[in-house]
């Protein structure tokens, strides 16, 4: 449509397909993008202030409620970061433990994203449940892996959503290697059919768009494993960090038009996290499985366009449904389900690659375990930028679109990133301007 | 949750007035529940399709954010048509209840029977308790559902 002043506008109200509220504003003057804003305007969450004077205990349960579809990576880097800031380490089988219920989450995350939210883009339906009508064998098969994540997390953390098992030091319960087995048949099962789901993806038509990012991602110090759970923070641009040295790196500010902060790498500019950084910097170290279906789908080689995410996000699922398996075969019940710690004043830092983007915790604790200060930056606030250039970049090489496509483009744009606006905010409505 | 009947309550404990499916799940386990399932949920509704699979009537109670009166209750026989717009409000949800009653009937899904209770919410302040006028409505509403379960047992 076109505003009063002549300006070309396009509106969307609240857009559909992502976690949270929040509005998007695109000006065109002519066949020049004038500006491009994610205007997110689900009320601040106030997370870091409600964790001010709470027990070091506490941070992993209270975060694990910032997100209902990623409370294990808020658990996991709560955990890492008091750990860190204790002084202890959790390793072997606890260790093994944290990354394999993280495995559900990326299962039941990107599954949800992927087969109901993302995937009706590409086919041209309003919504996951019209397209299920025509793809009914399809979201059928979604259905059953994002399921399997659920049991996968229920096993482990106690329940599927909010998992009450997580504590810093471990967990409060370390399952019977029989409670895990029993998860085999299905979880193998869903390993060969998330082949089939990345030839699907793969088969899909993708709008074209090339985008040079800093991929900005863990990568983990053992060999020969993707990253999930920890590792150091690595960028396409030469960032290679211990996650103590986050702050010095990378900054947050604000900007008017919304309640989540833009997050850039100091005196550079905005990065990329996510599947298209984890796939871009670390795809060699995916399991053989997951490799020869990447190298099938025809992004062996790497990704730059975002529209393809989607099949990386089909290639990582089936990377932990394989994961999961091997955690599995190789797990023996530790003897006790938490390293033992004394509470003691000092600084910690956790980061871990939630499904849609690394994640990063700090905090502060006193001598009596009680938390001075928090400090959370979420993968959607750290996306913010790349998703602002993606859409300016997209619109200005498709300018000519007729108004309702490029509005439904660049819907498609911002549900690449699988944004949670709940966790941002700490975000959408679509509205393009034109002279 | 396998039973032939089964309530589901859906909420968010942490979330005011939204803890009100919440409330009705517990409110019914204090009553005569016999032969009839009860759960509580906090997350994905479309998790739900999961929960309703063996089922032959369910009855889910959801909080609603309408505008009207706090405490109201609505009643919406979901086996028969979409839920109204009131059940649609903004949620930290990327698919809602009234999406994961589509998809399910999409897919042939649904239970035979599938009734949903709303009850109308006045505050939805992250830590607040749920207002008087909405737990004396999940008690009506679990003893209403109750009675649908019940009745359902002799179909």
């Amino acid at each position: 449509m076109s505003g009063g002043n002549g300006v070309r506008r396009i509106e969307t109200g609240a857009l559909a397909r992502v976690e949270g509220e929040g509005a998007m504003h695109v000006r065109i003057r002519g066949e020049e993008v004038l500006g491009v804003e994610l205007r997110i305007y689900e009320p601040p969450r106030f997370f870091e202030a409600l964790l001010r004077g709470r027990a070091l205990e506490e941070a992993p349960d209270i975060t694990a409620r910032i997100c209902g579809i990623c409370p294990i990576a808020y658990q996991t880097s709560a955990c890492q970061a008091m750990e860190d800031a204790l002084g202890i380490e959790v390793t072997g089988a606890l260790r093994d433990l944290r990354r394999l219920i993280y495995c559900g989450e990326w299962i039941e995350s990107h599954t949800l994203h992927l087969y109901l939210l993302h995937a009706p883009d590409f086919l041209g339906y309003e919504s996951g449940f019209a397209m299920a009508a025509d793809h009914r064998e399809v979201v059928e098969r979604g259905l059953r892996a994002k399921q399997a994540g659920n049991r996968l997390i229920e096993t482990i953390g106690g329940r599927a959503i909010h998992p009450v098992n997580v504590r810093v030091g471990g967990f409060h319960r370390a399952p019977e290697r029989r409670e895990l087995e029993a998860l085999r048949p299905e979880l193998e099962r869903c390993r060969e059919e998330a082949i089939e789901t990345v030839r699907w993806c793969a088969a899909l038509e993708f709008p074209e768009l090339d985008r040079d990012y800093e991929l900005v991602c863990l990568r983990s110090g053992r060999e020969g494993e993707y990253p999930i759970d920890d590792g150091r923070i690595a960028s396409s641009r030469g960032i290679d960090i211990a996650p103590a040295g986050f702050d010095a790196t990378f900054e947050e500010q604000h900007v008017a038009h919304s309640t989540a902060l833009h997050a850039r790498v100091r005196e550079r500019g905005s990065y990329l996290t996510g599947p298209l950084a984890r796939f871009g910097l670390n795809r060699e170290r995916l399991s053989p499985l997951a490799t020869d279906a990447a190298a099938e789908a025809g992004i062996g080689a790497g990704c730059s366009n975002p529209f393809r995410s989607i099949i990386v996000r089909a290639v990582e699922i089936l990377y932990a449904f394989d994961e999961a398996l091997r955690l599995i075969d190789a797990y023996e019940r530790p003897e006790v389900p938490a390293v033992a710690y004394e509470p003691r004043a000092g600084i910690g830092h956790g980061v871990s690659e939630a499904p849609r983007g690394m994640l990063y915790h700090r905090y502060e604790i006193d001598d009596a375990g009680e938390i001075v200060s928090a400090w959370i930056v979420p993968p959607t606030s750290q996306n913010q930028r790349s998703i602002e250039e993606d859409l300016s970049e997209f619109v200005a090489a498709n300018v000519r679109l007729p108004d309702d496509e490029l509005q439904r483009r660049c819907e498609q744009t911002i549900r690449n990133y699988d944004p949670c606006i709940s966790c941002s905010t700490h975000f959408l409505k679509l509205e393009v301007e034109r002279d | 949750m396998s039973a032939e009947r089964l309530l589901i309550g859906l909420g968010n404990e942490l979330r005011g007035d939204d803890a009100a499916g919440l409330l009705v799940a517990r409110a019914a386990r204090r009553q005569r529940t016999a032969g009839i399932g009860v759960v509580e949920r906090e997350g994905e509704p479309i998790d739900l399709i999961g929960d309703w699979e063996r089922a032959r009537a369910v009855v889910v109670a959801d909080a609603v954010d309408s505008g009207g009166e706090p405490g109201r209750v609505y009643r919406v026989d979901a086996a028969t048509g979409p839920l109204p717009a009131a059940f649609a409000g903004p949620s930290t949800h990327a698919l809602g209840l009234a999406d994961a009653i589509e998809l399910a009937r999409a897919l042939d899904r649904l239970p035979a029977r599938l009734v949903v209770f709303g009850i109308e919410g006045g505050s939805f302040t992250a830590g607040a308790e749920p207002i008087p006028a909405v737990v004396a409505a999940a008690d009506a509403v679990a003893a209403a559902a109750l009675a649908e379960l019940g009745a359902a047992a002799r179909d």
